[in-house]
């Protein structure tokens, strides 16, 4: 393959090849992350180029008749977009966290005596639980300046196994200025599509502040087309801010009212909004959060 | 540069790269899906390689392009022309006490010598703006913002510029989290040759890139004046004679009179009659005439005639004639006095718009220099050397050259290695940042390796320059600039303490 696999230390792995980077962990007998390694490594192998292969159906948009598409991570993305088809969506918005889903669904089946383990594509994190363990998430307001604010920790019992984040910031396009909305799902391409569309819903239409282009003109390749993404955004007051928020918040809760998404994080500037999610299993540090201007919490 | 990959560029505007099976097409200034390569100016480019520099070679005075003097490169990396490896994109090591990544061994005219290769992280860093104009760009000490928030302030006004600071440690570090971010990405932008529109409170927005001329509340700025208004009188006085009766330069600074002015007296010129406003500071010498601002010779002045206080009818007199132009010679008209001494515009005749002309030829284009200021810290330092005060004296004393990518550094005097390089002499995205916020920004270290060994030098980490070439394939090369100096050369008259 073209891509390169590294050990990193504290004994986990590394793949990269072209925009996909993953880093992924596995706790379990040794001989169970080897084979769950060597599943990873294998399963990534000839994945870039057989999505490439189908990526003129994955950048249409999602309609009522789900592409027909081969690869086992384009099936997982078509899938994952379907339930979101009344708005304009297309299954690129679900491919970090499919790759995630397919390679840690790949180490699991090669080692079911896996205690945990987890693949972090760019953020986009699927992970495996077994009782008794838990997956620590660290909670990150603005992906252009990726500083910790707080963690929450999934349990086994919790019905997450996906997390993902999307924003103005890091490499993709967004039609909205949310810094960062982080969607817990059941997979890692349900939250991926979510996030995506949450961070989209965070947005002051018409706002004299917001620079905005056509997505073709930054990328001619974008599944976006020339819808016009956000390039730019300048002052906000306190109060936009909370008006954007709380139109993703809006949402979030469509979404995990229809049972689509577990909870929604979002942030913007100094604002924070939080949408089923149990304050008491979030230990954000409450001083690195000075304004929560948008909370919507459990109804 | 990177030969490897195919451009597709029969308009650059779109560049298809082939470095995966994703096959992006890249506009002209964007980078692909992964964010490792881009377009810029139509050639695909991997962002975050290690730059080696090509010395560029003279032969008989003419600078010979590499390529042109190995036709059959066959894309491989060998040593000679010779070769020298900078920072960017070598990494670092902050915050462990360990070498830096590349510690490079090279002779270099019977020297052995030694290039320790990092890429800094300047938490104390910024960007010392000079921009040429005359144009009142706001008060000394305001705040400059980008988005809203400041990231620097106006310092002092110098010759025909006004310098500006930004970033520092404070902005990046002691204010919000988004002054800090907004600091850190308009500094970036400045010292990778980006364009970025300051704002400066109670003042103007002005467009700054370096090595580009300033353009000040969206006009361009064209020319830097020869003098201010009194040394234009002195310098063009005798051109006028027998041209015109009287002549004004406006400026901000110091407006001239030529016949109150001691050029005009040494010359017999009769004294004129028309009284300028402002604070009279020598004969034919007034501060003040207007306010600062973008019109006539920086001030506010559109009307030239609005600079004019009273015209005394005892000493004007009918059919004088009076030139008036800024100190750029960008703005001029030219009057005469009717019957009522009142002036009357008329068409400049030539051999006025002639010296008009020639103020302007004086003038040099105006530009925006921008000159990264960093400080080497501790950690920096120990990459160099077990002992890392030593690497400061051995700077100080001028036995180790500093430089930036390749680029010459002036490194201040005093305590530390405190440093400031024009960063248009750096090779093309030199820069990059961290989120601390910090900016990211290569340095090297060239000294004789028997001077490496004296001052502590992680002498087991030193590889020799032909196995570090092999060994990264991945390295960018690019010919160094012809005016800087070549930085395995010994620093000019160096001179030792006792």
């Amino acid at each position: 393959m073209t891509g390169t696999a590294a050990r990193l230390p504290n004994g986990r792995l590394h793949v990269q090849e072209g925009p996909i980077d993953l880093v992924i962990g596995a706790d379990g007998p040794p001989d169970a992350v080897q084979r769950a390694y060597a599943s990873a490594i294998h399963a990534f192998d000839g994945l870039l180029a057989g999505l490439a292969a189908e990526l003129p159906a994955l950048r249409r948009p999602a309609g009522n008749q789900p592409a027909v598409v081969h690869g086992p991570v384009a099936r997982r993305m078509v899938e994952a977009v379907h339930p979101h088809r009344r708005v304009f969506v297309t299954p690129m918005a679900a491919v970090a966290g499919a790759v995630a889903d397919h390679v840690l669904a790949g180490m699991v089946a090669a080692a079911p005596d896996l205690a945990k383990a987890w693949v972090n594509d760019g953020g986009d994190i699927a992970f495996h639980l077994t009782p008794g363990t838990t997956f620590e998430l660290g909670l990150v307001p603005d992906l252009d300046d990726p500083a910790l604010a707080g963690t929450a920790t999934i349990r086994f019992d919790d019905p997450v196994r996906g997390v993902a984040t999307s924003g103005r910031g890091g490499r993709s396009f967004s039609l909205g200025i949310a810094d960062a909305a982080t969607v817990l799902a059941a997979t890692a391409a349900q939250a991926d599509v979510a996030a995506t569309l949450i961070a989209n819903a965070v947005d002051l239409p018409n706002h004299p502040a917001i620079r905005r282009g056509p997505a073709s003109a930054e990328d001619p390749d974008s599944d976006l087309g020339d819808r016009l993404v956000v390039l730019n955004v300048g002052p906000l007051t306190d109060v936009e801010i909370a008006c954007a928020l709380e139109a993703g918040a809006r949402e979030a809760e469509r979404m995990r009212a229809a049972g689509l998404i577990h909870a929604c994080a979002l942030a913007l500037r100094a604002g924070w909004g939080v949408v089923g999610i149990d304050p008491a299993r979030l230990s954000i540090a409450t001083e690195t959060l000075p304004n929560i201007h948008a909370s919507v919490t459990d109804p | 540069m990177s030969e490897a990959l195919t451009a597709d560029s029969n308009t650059g505007d779109i560049v298809r790269c082939d470095a995966c099976p994703v096959l992006c097409r890249i506009r002209r200034g964007k980078a692909g899906a992964c964010d490792r390569y881009a377009n810029r100016d139509g050639e695909l480019v991997r962002l975050d390689p290690l730059v080696v520099t090509e010395r560029a070679a003279e032969r008989d005075g003419e600078l010979v392009p590499f390529l042109d003097a190995a036709p059959d490169w066959d894309g491989k990396l060998v040593a000679a022309p010779p070769v020298f490896v900078t920072g960017i994109g070598s990494g670092t090591t902050y915050p462990d006490y360990k070498p830096a990544p590349f510690i490079v061994a090279t002779e270099w005219q019977g020297v052995d010598t030694v290039t320790v290769v990092t890429e800094g992280i300047f938490s104390y860093c910024g960007a010392k703006v000079k921009i040429d104009t005359d144009r009142h760009l706001g008060p000394e000490q305001a705040a400059i913002r980008v988005d809203g928030e400041p990231v620097g302030h106006v310092t002092t006004a110098e010759y025909g510029s006004q310098m500006l600071s930004l970033g520092g440690v404070r902005h990046l570090t002691g204010g919000s989290k988004r002054e800090g971010t907004v600091t850190c990405a308009t500094l970036l932008a400045l010292c990778n040759g980006e364009a970025v529109d300051l704002t400066i409170d109670g003042g103007s927005t002005v467009t700054v890139q370096a090595g580009k001329a300033p353009v000040v509340d969206g006009e361009r700025e064209e020319r830097m004046r020869v003098g201010c208004g009194s040394a234009t009188i002195g310098i063009f006085a005798k051109q006028w004679i027998g041209h015109a009766d009287e002549v004004i330069v406006v400026d901000d600074h110091i407006t001239g009179v030529l016949s109150e002015h001691q050029a005009g007296r040494f010359l017999d010129m009769r004294p004129g009659g028309i009284r300028v406003r402002g604070r009279k500071s020598t004969p034919g010498r007034y501060f003040q005439v207007a306010d600062p601002g973008s019109g006539w010779g920086g001030t506010d002045v559109t009307d030239p005639l609005a600079i004019i206080d009273r015209i005394d009818t005892k000493t004007a007199w009918p059919g004088e004639r009076v030139l008036m132009v800024s100190t750029t010679g960008e703005d001029s008209a030219y009057f005469e006095l009717d019957e009522a001494l009142r002036p009357v515009p008329m068409p400049m005749p030539a051999a006025l718009q002639a010296v008009v002309d020639r103020i302007g030829e004086n003038c040099e284009p105006a530009l925006c220099t921008v000159l990264f200021m960093g400080g080497a810290g501790g950690s920096l330092r120990a990459g160099v050397t077990e002992n890392p005060v030593r690497l400061t004296r051995s700077v100080q004393d001028m036995i180790t050259r500093v430089t930036c990518g390749g680029a010459p550094a002036y490194v201040w005097p005093g305590g530390g290695i405190t440093l400031m390089a024009d960063v248009t002499r750096l090779p093309a995205n030199a820069f990059g940042y961290v989120p601390t916020p910090a900016l990211v920004a290569p340095i090297e270290f060239t000294l004789p390796r028997a001077a490496y060994e004296q001052l502590g030098g992680h002498m087991e980490s030193i590889r020799e320059l032909d196995a570090v070439l092999a060994r990264h394939p991945e390295l960018r090369r690019e010919r160094g600039r012809a005016d800087n100096p070549w930085p395995y050369d010994p620093p000019g008259d160096a001179k030792r303490r006792p």
